[in-house]
């Protein structure tokens, strides 16, 4: 698909119902035309995934979904052997009375044998969305495996050879900054910091992803959220917990925002339950 | 094209200088990436910019000021507002609370003498106590915690290792007995920061003698500088096995004992030029800093996010009532995992345990 422009490029995300400010669709521009990797930072909640999943959409291309956590290494990420398939196979080998070790082997390290994770399986298909998500959760030993995987799209197999992506996938890596990332994977990258929506880009998502939102409504989420943002709270809503909290309030017949209305829901927007206490004790929703 | 490839690089060396990590590297990206947009619209050269030189959100206001500045302000309205206030300095008021405890530890009669001593705060010792007490110090034996490695090795249990299951049966003909493996393991790092400045001085030879235990006990695990006005790497010199000339070489290489503190310029000073990651950051300070508490603040944010875990060390946290008031303190409160006590022998070996253990 041709995208000439990042201009172009937010008419398309919007198409996807994903309203893209000019940075953000400038980053992702780049990282379409540059075949580069898109490093996407910012709190939880502000559409750091929902990027790679409207990228997928728009580009009609698969989403391969690698989630880091802590101890995550090369079999989970890359390859692994199917070992007791391979077993099996000598078994019944045995069984047939082969002896040519050679031949077995040839035979064992097959392709059939080898099961593709998220980075192999991302080379392999093209064109793919790979979303490397929470890298921050990953430890440092993995950030400099996914550099090597990152730098040229390369993945050697000792037993089969190497495997490279003629065209590069669509690469866009997230996290939530519970710690720093390595220098060198972030300069492979472009870099983006994705801020919480400003107030009438979260009313225009509120519309365009609920289309039963009244105006009304969403301009009283996004106030609500807004203000909330700026409470002192262990985890702030995101544009994805106004999306949740409005649609409660939508499923309730919600026309208008009001006190008792947004008490009940708030379970919707907050996750913690001291965020819940102190909104409500301090008054800090819309009154009447 | 001579003419942009001028003006960008000169403006990631402006950026550089307000602190942008804009390297050349980083510069060559800015320049592939503007073969793709309009030079002309300063919008593309802002994003362009902005995507390929920063690499945190600390970068961002920088960045913005410094595009402003550079390219006539046409973007200035972007920028990000600065959510560090400058905090007053509160080191002066706060000072002077925890001095006054009366030493309370009640040594039950048939206590030995050693028992009684582990519990004196190391200020109020007599010489010959202090002796007896860094004797203690020095058979300290500091375990610590291992972390596992992303290497395996052969083991007879663990999980299985199909890799070598396999290839034992291809030589054998026959799948004769599956192989296992498990992840080895490393101790995990510790970085060790000893507060030297003036208020500090009564405790500053015990932590640093604690601290030639622990690299004595993981010397490729253990790092130690020394804080005051200026930070100073001190590992090398604790490595000699005597604990007497150790700490004789150490205080020929700090330069400035029983100056003030200066904590937030000092970690930051560390945190540009190396890295905790994934160790266990301990600090024994006071707190009571003579910079900018809003800096420490940040710079400790710096420290936690990239630590495994922030141990604060303050000799004041063993007396009861203790509040962490002074600015630094309460700056930094809020990265530190742990905030624990550092007057006395006992106390170390409650620290040593937590590393142990971390």
């Amino acid at each position: 698909m041709d995208i000439e422009s990042p201009a172009k490029l937010i008419e398309l995300l919007d198409r996807h119902a994903y309203l893209a400010d000019e940075g953000l669709a400038t980053a992702a521009f780049l990282a379409l035309r540059m075949g580069r990797p898109l490093f996407l930072e910012g709190e939880a909640g502000v559409g750091k995934t929902e990027l790679a999943k409207t990228l997928a959409a728009l580009l009609k291309a698969p989403l391969i979904r690698l989630q880091c956590y802590e101890g995550l290494d090369a079999a989970q990420a890359l390859y692994d052997w199917d070992f007791a398939r391979q077993l099996l196979h000598l078994k019944a080998a045995e069984a047939a009375g082969v002896t040519d070790v050679g031949r077995l082997e040839g035979e064992i390290y097959d392709r059939r044998f080898l099961i593709a994770r998220p980075l192999l399986k991302a080379i392999e298909t093209q064109p793919s969305v790979l979303l490397v998500d929470e890298i921050d959760r990953a430890d440092d030993e993995f950030e400099a495996f996914l550099l090597e995987v990152l730098s040229d799209f390369t993945i050697s197999i000792p037993e089969l050879g190497t495997v490279k992506a003629t065209t590069p996938p669509v690469v866009v890596v997230t996290s939530n900054r519970t710690r720093e990332v390595h220098d060198a994977l972030k300069r492979r990258c472009l870099y983006h910091w994705l801020e919480h929506p400003s107030f009438d880009r979260e009313v225009a998502i509120l519309l365009r992803r609920l289309p039963a939102c009244t105006e009304t409504l969403a301009v009283q989420v996004a106030r609500a959220a807004e203000r909330l943002r700026q409470a002192d709270l262990v985890k702030p809503p995101g544009v994805a917990e106004t999306l949740d909290w409005t649609e409660a309030l939508l499923t309730l017949g919600a026309k208008e925002l009001d006190p008792a209305l947004a008490a009940a829901t708030l379970g919707a927007a907050l996750k913690y339950r001291e965020d819940v206490s102190n909104v409500l004790g301090n008054g800090l929703l819309p009154h009447g | 094209m001579d003419e942009l490839v001028a003006t960008m690089t000169a403006f990631a060396r402006t950026l550089r200088a307000a602190g942008v990590a804009a390297d050349h590297e980083r510069t060559q990206n800015l320049l592939r990436v503007l073969d793709h947009l309009d030079v002309a619209d300063s919008g593309d050269v802002y994003w362009a910019g902005r995507l390929t030189l920063c690499a945190t959100p600390d970068d961002l206001p920088r960045y913005d000021r410094c595009f402003a500045a550079y390219f006539g302000g046409e973007r200035a309205g972007v920028a990000r507002t600065s959510t560090t206030s400058v905090t007053r300095h509160l080191a002066a008021e706060t000072r002077g609370e925890a001095d006054g405890g009366d030493e309370k530890t009640a040594a039950p009669a048939t206590a030995s003498r050693a028992e009684v001593l582990r519990h004196r705060d190391v200020a109020t010792l007599t010489e010959a106590e202090r002796a007896e007490v860094h004797r203690m110090l020095a058979m300290l034996r500091c375990g610590r915690e291992r972390r596992r490695s992303r290497r395996f090795e052969g083991a007879h249990r663990g999980v299985l290792d199909p890799r070598r299951t396999i290839r034992d049966a291809l030589r054998k003909g026959d799948v004769a007995r599956l192989r296992h493996k498990r992840h080895t393991t490393r101790p995990r790092a510790v970085v060790l920061f000893v507060d030297v400045s003036g208020s500090m001085a009564p405790y500053a030879e015990s932590l640093l003698r604690f601290a030639h235990a622990l690299v004595r006990s993981e010397p490729r695990a253990t790092e130690v500088y020394s804080v005051g006005t200026r930070l100073t790497p001190v590992t090398a010199e604790l490595r000699h096995r005597d604990p007497g000339t150790a700490l004789n070489e150490v205080s020929k290489a700090i330069p400035d004992w029983s100056g003030g503190t200066r904590l937030g310029e000092e970690l930051k000073e560390y945190l540009s030029r190396y890295s905790a990651r994934g160790a266990i950051a301990v600090i024994a300070s006071d707190g009571w800093e003579r910079g900018d508490p809003a800096l420490l603040g940040a710079q400790m944010a710096r420290l936690a996010r990239q630590a495994h875990r922030v141990i604060w060390v303050n000799p004041h946290k063993g007396y009861e009532g203790y509040q962490p008031l002074t600015g630094g303190m309460r700056a930094a409160l809020p990265y530190v995992d742990d905030l624990v006590a550092g007057h006395s022998l006992a106390a170390y070996e409650r620290l040593s345990e937590r590393l142990a253990h971390a």
